[in-house]
């Protein structure tokens, strides 16, 4: 082993093989299997559980809109979740989703999102304690949400305060991926200054969207999350229809006047979400929720914990 | 088009029409207007900065009047805007502000009618429909929807329709406005509904009118811009796979409803107003009076 100069890097001699920790470390997680929990938000009828069923390709949930009259128009907002596994090339993917139907559809909707923020940090709370325990899980089960897609109404206009509200909320203890919601009732030019409009809002807000500019990050990665923020938030229209548009098959919604083909990024940017989430930065999302929202979560309650205990023990003496 | 007798005799002096549109901002509501009237009558929200979008401005009454010429027939028609119904996070106050709105104008008709000297010139300011607007979730009626309708509908004719229906496949709309109208007869929503005795009414009226019912609630697109389409311009959405055309039935309900509301059903929108909500409205309040005097 000779070396270059006193700090430099050693030059090594001879093949040594360490480089296959990469596909060691594949092998161990392939047999693992992966966890991902996502969290929709959103006014009812705005395709969460269709868009969903779209990004993934399988009808994973069943859409919680009300269908019958009898059906009691929703008081409190019931969060659900669902547990399905889906297999892709060798690769287990446990997704967890987690449906919050309908808030804002009553007429008072005062606090409707407590409890949506509490599920999430009830989350954060159930994987504290597991960790705290002295005989723990080897692998604690991670119920953490790694994303909340968050819908917002195609108006036109702009936010409505319960949306702001929410949204300040939700980014504190969570990544937020806003999408416009079946965009496919905006031109083009509308949905461009809607855009804008959101944009502009969040930013008078200071509300904090993933992806989140990191230290780690290098010029590619810098620049596919300015490309990310740029689209942010994504113009989506979800179906779980097939059409045939030029001998292809694709997914898609016919209308009297036309076609749309929600493949096509002309027609609308669920390609772009869809890779988004999936193919560039599934991985990160899950590992953001660990290392930012859950240790401010982690910090906060351990801090709050020993003041407490200092609390009792100045009241013992 | 002027089949019922009694307007023969008004051609001349035209009509006076007032209609209310309510309905959550970014439904169509604005542009629905300046649909029906051909003219830019409500001004667009431009100038809105960012920093007011979470403030919460409250439902505010806007009426807006214009002179149409339907036909060769003249009407004053009042359209009365409602922004901010629905936006906020606590709406209970809308529904106040509205109520109280509708029943002033019966108040003033009330007590010009009991004047002595009446006023010759007294404007006549009640509304004789109320479009609502459904937000087009796919699903039924949420709950602001049905308490809308139904606390307004004892004091007006209240008419339902979909507000920015092209988000809807035809299959789709067609569903929904199925289950709409399941909801409405579910909860007693009285709907003005097109009325007709198919044993006093002739074939042309109950046909007409079936159909109209058949079409509630009525599917709105709404457009201001003119487009060319294979040679012609016509009013209508361009998106990126097509073009919606709002005056053709086949792509929504709009021509059909501002038929009704303008020329077919004009006098009866009217006279259901005066001889129905406003005597109901009338007998309530004197009989409240006359309860409070004798206490």
């Amino acid at each position: 082993m000779s070396l270059d100069a006193e700090h430099s890097q050693p030059i090594l001699q001879s093949y040594v093989g360490f480089d296959s920790i990469t596909s060691q470390i594949e092998k161990k997680l392939l047999k693992r299997g992966f966890q991902f929990n996502v969290m929709v938000v959103g006014q009812s009828g705005l395709g969460k559980s269709t868009l969903i069923n779209t990004i993934f390709a399988s009808h994973l949930i069943d859409s919680k809109g009300r269908t019958q009259p009898d059906e009691a128009t929703r008081q409190t907002v019931e969060i659900h979740s669902f547990t399905e596994t889906v297999i892709e090339n060798g690769v287990k993917l446990r997704l967890n989703i987690v449906d919050t139907p309908g808030y804002g559809d009553q007429v008072n909707n005062e606090n409707c999102w407590e409890p949506i923020i509490k599920y999430i940090k009830d989350q954060h709370s159930s994987f504290l304690r597991k960790e705290l325990t002295a005989m723990r899980d080897r692998f604690i089960q991670d119920t953490r949400i790694h994303c909340c897609l968050f819908f917002i109404s195609p108006t036109g206009h702009s936010l409505k305060p319960i949306d702001i509200v929410v949204l300040k909320k939700l980014t504190e203890v969570v990544n937020v991926v806003p999408v416009i919601a079946k965009s496919d009732s905006l031109t083009i030019e509308e949905r461009i200054a809607f855009k804008q409009r959101i944009k502009e809002e969040m930013a008078f807000h200071n509300i904090q969207l993933y992806p989140y500019a990191s230290d780690e990050d290098d010029d590619q990665d810098h620049a596919l999350n300015e490309s990310i923020q740029d689209l942010i938030p994504f113009a989506v229209v979800g179906s779980e229809k097939t059409i045939v548009v030029d001998g292809k098959t694709v997914r898609g919604r016919q209308n009297r006047w036309g076609v749309i083909n929600v493949e096509n990024e002309n027609h609308c940017e669920f390609i772009h979400l869809r890779n988004f989430l999936t193919r560039t930065h599934l991985q990160d999302l899950i590992e953001t929720t660990a290392m930012i929202h859950y240790e401010s979560f982690r910090s906060k309650q351990l801090l709050a914990l020993k003041e407490s205990g200092q609390q009792q023990q100045q009241q013992q003496h | 088009m002027a089949h019922r007798i009694g307007r023969r005799k008004n051609v001349k002096k035209g009509f006076q029409f007032t209609l209310m549109v309510v309905g959550a901002s970014g439904l169509g509501r604005t542009t629905f207007i300046n649909t029906l009237c051909d003219a830019d009558v409500v001004p667009k929200r431009e100038s809105d900065e960012p920093d007011m979008a979470h403030v919460e401005e409250g439902i505010k009454i806007k009426p807006y009047t214009v002179e149409l010429d339907e036909d060769g027939v003249k009407i004053s028609l009042t359209v009365v805007d409602t922004p901010g119904f629905g936006d906020m996070i606590d709406n209970e106050y809308c529904f106040q502000e509205i109520l109280g709105y509708l029943e002033r104008q019966y108040d003033d008709i009330l007590s010009e009618e009991s004047r002595i000297k009446r006023n010759p010139r007294f404007r006549d300011n009640r509304v004789h429909a109320l479009l609502y607007f459904i937000t087009p979730t796919g699903h039924s009626l949420r709950e602001i929807d049905i308490e809308l309708m139904k606390r307004l509908s004892p004091r007006i004719n209240v008419i339902p329709v979909i507000g920015k229906a092209d988000t809807f496949t035809p299959f789709e709309l067609a569903e929904f406005k199925k289950r709409v109208m399941e909801d409405i007869e579910h909860h007693n929503i009285p709907i003005y509904n097109f009325p007709f005795d198919p044993e006093e009414d002739d074939e042309e009226t109950v046909e007409e009118n079936s159909e109209l019912r058949s079409l509630l609630p009525f599917a709105m697109i709404g457009c201001e811009e003119e487009i060319m389409v294979n040679g012609r311009k016509v009013r209508g959405r361009q998106y990126p796979w097509g073009i919606v055309e709002v005056d053709n039935t086949q792509h929504c309900d709009f021509a059909k409803l501002r038929f009704a509301l303008l020329s077919s059903h004009l006098q009866d929108l009217k006279e259901i107003t005066h001889d129905y909500l406003y005597e109901n409205y009338r007998t309530e309040k004197l009989s409240r009076s006359a309860e409070n005097l004798s206490d």
